[in-house]
């Protein structure tokens, strides 16, 4: 896993402790897979956000919806390290 | 010297376990402070104090499992002196609690479906055979109409006999036993009556989207929030589904403490109360709902949260269905339900325009109100959540 596929994990665990990232479909829908609400989501994108400084803003939402889809956003818009 | 008991967090709930005291002999307390954390069927529950002065004592060590009502701590008033030095054991706790809460009665005991026991038979069982039983998970109404005491070998006989029989389905968890009760006694006392009402929700979700586009991912709101601001600001007009039904007489509150039913993941479900939520604004609401839903995930709820809510709101998110009809948590005396908001055709000045449309429902209890102040009630709330301004 990458840097940011390991942050996304370790927030998502968070939010709910019995979610394993090694466990779910990547190209899927991540509410789905991970069976979130709307308020765990939220949870989530305000963690990746103030970990990488990002807006994440509502109307990109569409872009974040697999967990791929996710990773691949936040690496396209923080500094590779 | 002010006594701290083993709360009720509900009226199903009969005893809990003393799990951490958060307060050691010496400590100042505060009123309404936590001190201790109790586990019952609904998880870990955080325990407020209603007593200010000092923790003299606890008389239940972490670990004990006792009945509602059972003197757990003993709180000195300021000024006080201290008691004399702890005998070596506590005190055993009391068998049962000093003061039941008083079981509310059916206002017209109606017919039971299929009773455990005959009523008025009182079934004749030694402890020692009643304890077997419960270890083994037998239902004591296999005995119902038995003319004879029940004594241990009677038991044992029925154990071994059902043993070879069929394999024992498993027992219901604790939080399932916990909803089976509250929700049985519902709907044995309440008599219900169902409302429901279409709300139009699309200039609302667009006047959040354009509030959210200027706000942090922490600062953003969710449709939850405006429905809890808009159910509180109705309820001031509406009394009558605002608070609970104890002693055959409706104890409205002018605080909205309103219930929030949480799916748990694993299964089962919790509602917990956002507390005075009248007296918040939309972005209170929206941190304390924030806060309910991580510690419904992870953490722990406050003894308050349970036994306070006067009204219970389920709002099904978006991944749910059109409309749910919900049952009432006793003692309250309303329930209400946001389905799950689509795109429908809708009449807007004449023409057919596809809009964003929820069924809202109202539960509510027909012994206090009825079906008339029920619609006005349901108008004004959906009024109130499809105008609600967006800071």
């Amino acid at each position: 896993m990458t840097e940011i596929e390991t942050a996304i994990a370790e927030e998502l665990h968070k939010i709910a402790p019995d979610i394993d990232a090694a466990q779910i479909d990547r190209a899927e829908d991540l509410r789905d897979e991970c069976d979130i609400d709307s308020m765990d989501f939220l949870n989530l994108v305000t963690a990746l956000g103030q970990r990488y400084g990002l807006e994440m803003p509502e109307a990109e939402y569409p872009q974040m919806r697999t967990f791929d889809d996710l990773a691949a956003y936040i690496a396209a818009r923080v500094p590779a390290g | 010297m002010a006594t701290f008991r083993m709360p009720s967090l509900g009226s199903d709930m009969e005893d809990g376990t003393l799990v951490e005291w958060l307060k050691a002999p010496g400590d100042a307390v505060t009123r309404g402070e936590i001190i201790a954390v109790v586990e019952t069927q609904k998880g870990a529950i955080e325990v407020e104090c209603f007593d200010a002065g000092t923790f003299d004592r606890a008389l239940v060590a972490p670990g004990t499992r006792v009945p509602v009502g059972t003197p757990l701590a003993e709180i000195r008033a300021p000024g006080e002196t201290t008691s004399e030095p702890p005998p070596a054991t506590a005190p055993p706790p009391p068998a049962a609690s000093p003061e039941p809460p008083p079981a509310p009665e059916p206002i017209a005991p109606g017919p039971v479906a299929a009773p455990a026991a005959p009523s008025g038979t009182r079934l004749h069982i030694s402890p020692a055979a009643r304890r077997r039983a419960e270890e083994a998970g037998l239902d004591l109404s296999v005995f119902a109409g038995a003319t004879e005491p029940i004594g241990l070998a009677e038991v044992e006989a029925r154990l071994s006999g059902a043993a070879a029989e069929a394999p024992k389905p498993e027992p219901l968890s604790e939080m399932r036993r916990a909803i089976a009760a509250a929700m049985e006694r519902s709907k044995r006392e309440i008599p219900h009556y169902y409302l429901a009402h279409d709300i139009d929700l699309t200039d609302l979700e667009a006047r959040l989207a354009s509030a959210n586009a200027g706000r942090p991912p922490e600062d953003r709101l969710l449709p939850g929030a405006v429905y809890v601001q808009a159910l509180a600001r109705t309820l001031k007009k509406y009394p009558e589904f605002n608070g609970h039904f104890l002693d055959g007489a409706l104890h409205a509150s002018d605080a909205v403490h309103a219930g929030m039913a949480i799916r748990l993941r694993g299964g089962g479900l919790v509602a917990p109360a956002i507390l005075d939520a009248q007296a918040m604004d939309l972005d209170q609401i929206m941190a304390a709902l924030r806060d309910l839903v991580a510690r419904a995930r992870t953490g722990r709820f406050r003894s308050r949260e349970f036994a306070a809510a006067t009204i219970t709101l389920t709002s099904l998110g978006e991944r749910g269905v059109d409309v749910m009809t919900g049952v009432i948590t006793p003692p309250q005396v309303a329930i209400l339900g946001l389905g799950t908001p689509a795109r429908r055709p809708w009449v807007v000045d004449d023409a057919v325009v596809p809009r964003s449309i929820a069924t809202l429902t109202l539960a509510a209890d027909h012994r206090v109100s009825d079906g008339h102040r029920g619609a006005l009630f349901l108008n004004a709330l959906a009024r109130n959540i499809a105008t609600t301004e967006i800071p």
